[in-house]
């Protein structure tokens, strides 16, 4: 493949470590994630809920806290031309690199917007503190600049956050975010708990934001629907692992994996009344996974050696890999 | 149980916990006195530690040990009817300032301001040098709790107001919960911990205002309290003359009360609080 | 026709902000509409558009500024709570919301008996408990002791129909079940609602943004917008063959799980929901591409357009 590969990671498991009562407990949010994005794509990631979406996010954009830790492995971010291993960076150097090279949006729009200043603060603050701008209109004058350029109302700069719609409130955390043209942008579900109007403003925003900086994102969504209309490459999470990874066509035309089956199948249709059957039983617990494939216990095809081993990643067509036993062995990626 | 046994991991706890059974037992000592608290010169005057007299005895003729059993007992007499009452009243008119609303909400927080913005120490010195005839224990203990209410009640309120808009509100509600049983069952475990952390707090603060009080001599000085026998000490100038036993005595059972009690309510609180309680219910 | 539940011209306005700066928000306008025993009933809209105040005040947890609910032709009585929660019970759009983390949620399940009276010893009162809770495929085991962050979130938004099933309601509330619950518990849950329908003949006000399950599960359906019905009628009808543009736009927007139908061109949102509130005439025509110089200045009437009602006045030659 040629090196376009903006982010990578490598064989990364990261784990919260949480000490209850002196008893340490262990919650395997990610466990054996490698992933190469490539720039100018759009990434999706998807998986139901608790399946450890937010917490790839968090190492993908080097925001690891404790008691998040990663366990192993490593993210690379290529940076004018180098791979440098994130692990590496100092404080001040990530600090740095966040919003100008790599912009995250985290889950719920509120956190970033400080609820007793105006947008058009909060867009001062965040100007002044990455770039050096000399005299005070300045700063206002970018911000309004960029707002128009993303078809934004210029007034709302006026506005507290919580006189804004949730939508109107997402759109301004994303327009922030890209203010500085980063390369690289991750969303953690910017649009769930949006209505589908709204929704689609902001997928559109994040679209248009794409198209003109020619960047990547990585947008974290459980919503097919939104998958299906946004990104170029999907990976399905389960259980803390990339399961099935392929262009959106292929994942949509011919899933592969039965999880990825149940997720594509279970989504009604207009048109179609006909029952649809959502995933059996409930997802595993990450303090206490399973043995073998994570997926066992709710597999309608489980046979012996899935509850035994986990199975690596079978190539079914260039660009698409699932780590199932029904396709292949596979050649790595048995995770411990 | 399993409660207690949570919170003795934490050695804050078990230190202050410690600390405090000590001085309780000490306090219980009082009921085994071979003197009367409220009589003097019934020992010899001005005697340095020794077999006999344990804690020695002061210009009053009195044993330092057994009158500060007394002294232990009254000021937690005090401090327990003021942290209790003033307890009872702010959680009355929190919860109902903050389920009720509208008019209660309005009269009920106009009458916690008022005592919020008065200086509450010159009225209750006041207070104090106008009722000193009949300023015993209780009543002592009532007129502190009259004057502690006022902030916590606000705290109280405010925490009601946010868990009267969360949905399990409305689940109880369509439970068929009434008012009195949805602020109970709900709202009780979300206001225990603040309850808690405020009555040691507040006992800590009504005994420091105790010990205020007597220093400047407004209650009845022949009732043994920590503030009573700093009262003595200081009048009989016992640090100049070096009798060290009758100073220290009060002030090193006020710092381990103070102490104690401070260690209590940050551990307790801790432990109680909803966010980190979640976490362990999850964990568990 | 028989009808369970008739909401007939409600009304809610809000005052908001300061003395000085007042805004009166009709937040339920002057909407009527009914639902049948054993019947899916969708009301659908973007958020702000009134359907959760809709939801409370059926529900009794706000007052109506005007207009009147019928409840199995009994009309609201003002407070009168009892028949109210027996007959219609609720469920809520945060499942993690639902019950007080501090508390086992068994405990909701004791208090309903005990507060309804539905029991007479602790061990009918599982009995029933556990019956309710097989409904929803769940046993009274699987709750006993347990505090609500031991259950995911699929779980408990099970667990919390289960509750609701306890006083046998002929009507269950529900208000954006799924939109915090990801699409294959989405399933689970609007499939429970048919099951419900077809074998207890409950009847379910499924309030929803998701027009995708309301078209498999419901059986009719109100489009809200800005207060206002704008359209209503099956859900054939109304999300097959959309008539009001705003329907339209919201058919529009569902982003389709198939890469084929990806969505076309650019859509024109609102910029705050408050100036809408306040338009004259018809709230949709700032963003309407069909707009007319009326719709500016009169509120649209509905129009029985093919057995639908549809409030637009692109539909002024039908019959009113
Ligand atoms: N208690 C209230 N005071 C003032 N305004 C209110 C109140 N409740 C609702 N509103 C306003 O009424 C309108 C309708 O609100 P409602 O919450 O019922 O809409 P909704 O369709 O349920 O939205 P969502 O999908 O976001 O839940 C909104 O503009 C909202 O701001
Ligand atoms: N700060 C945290 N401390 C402890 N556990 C956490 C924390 N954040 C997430 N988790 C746990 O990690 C797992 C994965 O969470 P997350 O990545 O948020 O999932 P998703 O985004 O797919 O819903 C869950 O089991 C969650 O409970
Ligand atoms: S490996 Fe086995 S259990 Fe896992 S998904 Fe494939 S068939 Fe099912
Ligand atoms: S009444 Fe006019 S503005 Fe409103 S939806 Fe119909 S055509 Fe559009
Ligand atoms: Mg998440
Ligand atoms: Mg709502």
């Amino acid at each position: 493949m040629k090196n376009n590969t903006i982010l990578r990671t490598e064989r990364l498991h990261a784990h919260y470590i949480l000490d209850v009562y002196g008893k340490a407990k262990v919650i395997k949010a990610v466990n054996d994630v490698d992933l190469a994005i490539q720039e100018d794509e759009i990434y999706g990631i998807a998986g139901e809920s608790g399946c450890g979406k937010s917490t790839l996010l968090k190492a993908l954009a080097a925001a690891v806290e404790p008691p998040l830790r990663i366990i192993s492995g490593r993210v690379t971010y290529r940076i004018a031309g180098a791979e440098v291993d994130v692990s590496t960076l100092t404080q001040e150097e990530k600090r740095k690199l966040r919003m100008e090279y790599i912009a995250y949006v985290p889950q719920g729009s509120m956190s970033v917007l400080n609820p007793v200043s105006r947008i058009r603060d909060t867009y001062r603050d965040f100007i002044e503190s990455h770039i050096s701008v000399h005299q005070k209109g300045e700063a206002f004058a970018l911000a309004k600049e960029h707002l128009t350029e993303l078809g934004l109302p210029v007034k709302i700069l006026d506005a507290y956050p919580h006189q804004l719609s949730g939508g109107m409130r997402q759109r301004v955390t994303i327009a922030l975010a890209t203010l500085l043209k980063p390369r690289i942008i991750i969303g953690d579900e910017p649009t769930t708990a949006l209505d589908v109007v709204v929704q689609r403003g902001v997928v559109q925003l994040l679209k248009d934001v794409q198209a003109k900086l020619k960047n990547t994102i990585v947008l974290v969504t459980h919503d097919m629907g939104v998958h299906a209309n946004i990104a170029d490459r999907i990976g399905i999470m389960y259980a803390g692992k990339i399961v099935e990874e392929a262009p959106t066509e292929k994942i949509f035309s011919a899933p592969t994996h039965p999880y990825t089956h149940y997720l594509i199948n279970s989504l009604p249709k207009f048109g179609d009344k006909s029952p649809r059957e959502s995933v059996p039983g409930s997802p595993p617990s990450l303090a206490n996974l399973p043995t073998g494939c994570p997926f066992h216990p709710r597999c309608p095809h489980v046979m012996d050696i899935c509850k035994q081993e986990m199975p690596g990643y079978t190539q079914v067509a260039s660009n698409h890999k699932v780590a199932c036993w029904l396709v292949g062995e596979g050649t790595h990626g048995k995770a411990a | 149980m399993k409660l207690f046994r949570d919170l003795l991991r934490d050695y804050r706890f078990a230190f202050a916990f410690g600390v405090l059974c000590i001085l309780v037992a000490f306090a219980l000592l009082s009921f085994f006195s071979p003197y009367d608290p409220s009589r003097w010169g019934q020992v010899p005057r001005d005697l340095r530690p020794s077999a006999q007299h344990w804690l020695g005895t002061d210009s009053n003729g009195q044993d330092i040990f057994w009158t500060a059993t007394f002294a232990v007992r009254n000021s937690l007499i005090i401090a327990v009817i003021a942290g209790v009452v003033s307890r009872i009243i702010a959680v009355i008119v929190g919860m109902v300032a903050g389920y009720k609303g509208g008019t209660w909400d309005r009269v009920l927080m106009f009458f916690s301001d008022s005592l919020l913005v008065i200086p509450l120490f010159l009225i209750i010195v006041m207070m104090a040098m106008l009722i000193r005839a009949s300023l015993n224990l209780v009543t002592l203990g009532l007129l502190l709790a009259f004057f502690g209410w006022a902030w916590d009640a606000r705290l109280i309120r405010s925490q009601i107001l946010s868990l009267r808009e969360r949905e399990f509100t409305q689940t109880a509600i369509l439970s068929g919960a009434s008012t009195f049983k949805l602020v109970i069952n709900e709202y009780m475990p979300y206001t225990t911990p603040l309850i808690f952390s405020t009555l040691i707090n507040n006992m800590a603060w009504a005994i420091g205002l105790e010990i205020t009080l007597a220093i400047l001599g407004l209650l009845d000085l022949a009732t043994p309290t920590l503030g009573t026998m700093l009262y003595w000490a200081i009048n009989y100038q016992a640090i100049l003359l070096g009798r060290w036993w009758w100073v220290m005595t009060p002030i090193t059972l006020s710092v381990a009360l103070f102490i104690a009690l401070y260690w209590l309510s940050v551990s307790i609180s801790e432990y109680l609080d909803p966010r980190t309680r979640v976490q362990r219910v999850g964990a568990g | 026709m028989e009808k369970l539940l008739e909401v007939e011209h409600l009304t809610k306005t809000f005052t908001l902000g300061s003395v000085i700066s007042r805004v009166r928000i009709t937040a339920v306008d002057d909407i009527s509409f009914y639902i049948k025993p054993a019947e899916i009933f969708a009301l659908a809209g973007e958020s702000g558009c009134g359907k959760s105040t809709t939801a409370r005040i059926i529900m009794g947890f706000e007052h109506a500024t005007s207009g009147t609910i019928i409840h199995s032709g009994k009309k609201e009585a003002k407070n009168e709570k009892v028949w109210f929660t027996e007959g219609i019970q609720a469920i809520f759009q945060d499942p993690f919301a639902t019950f007080n983390p501090l508390r086992m949620v068994e405990q909701y399940f004791f208090e309903t008996i005990q507060n309804y009276k539905l029991a007479k010893s602790k061990r009918e009162a599982i009995e029933r408990i556990d019956a309710k809770l097989r409904l929803v495929g769940l046993t009274y085991e699987d709750l006993a002791g347990k505090y609500p962050s031991e259950f995911s979130g699929g779980q408990l938004q099970r667990i919390s129909i289960a509750r609701a099933l306890l006083t046998d309601p002929q009507l269950i509330i529900a208000d954006e079940p799924v939109s915090m619950v990801d699409a294959s518990l989405r399933m689970s849950i609007v499939n429970l609602f048919k099951q419900l329908r077809d074998e207890l003949g409950v009847s379910v006000l499924y309030i929803t943004h998701d027009l995708a399950t309301a078209y498999y599960v419901c059986d009719r359906i109100a489009i809200m917008f800005r207060g206002k019905i704008v359209e209503m009628g099956t859900v054939e009808q109304v999300l097959m063959a959309p008539k009001h543009p705003y329907t339209q736009l919201l058919r529009a927007s569902i982003p389709e799980a198939d890469t084929a139908h990806r969505w076309q061109g650019e859509i024109r949102l609102s910029d705050t929901e408050q100036d809408e509130y306040l338009r004259q005439g018809c709230r949709f025509a700032g963003r309407c591409p069909m707009v007319m110089d009326v719709c500016r200045r009169v509120t649209p009437p509905q129009f029985d357009v093919d057995g639908a009602l549809v409030a637009c006045h692109l539909y002024a030659e039908t019959k009113q």
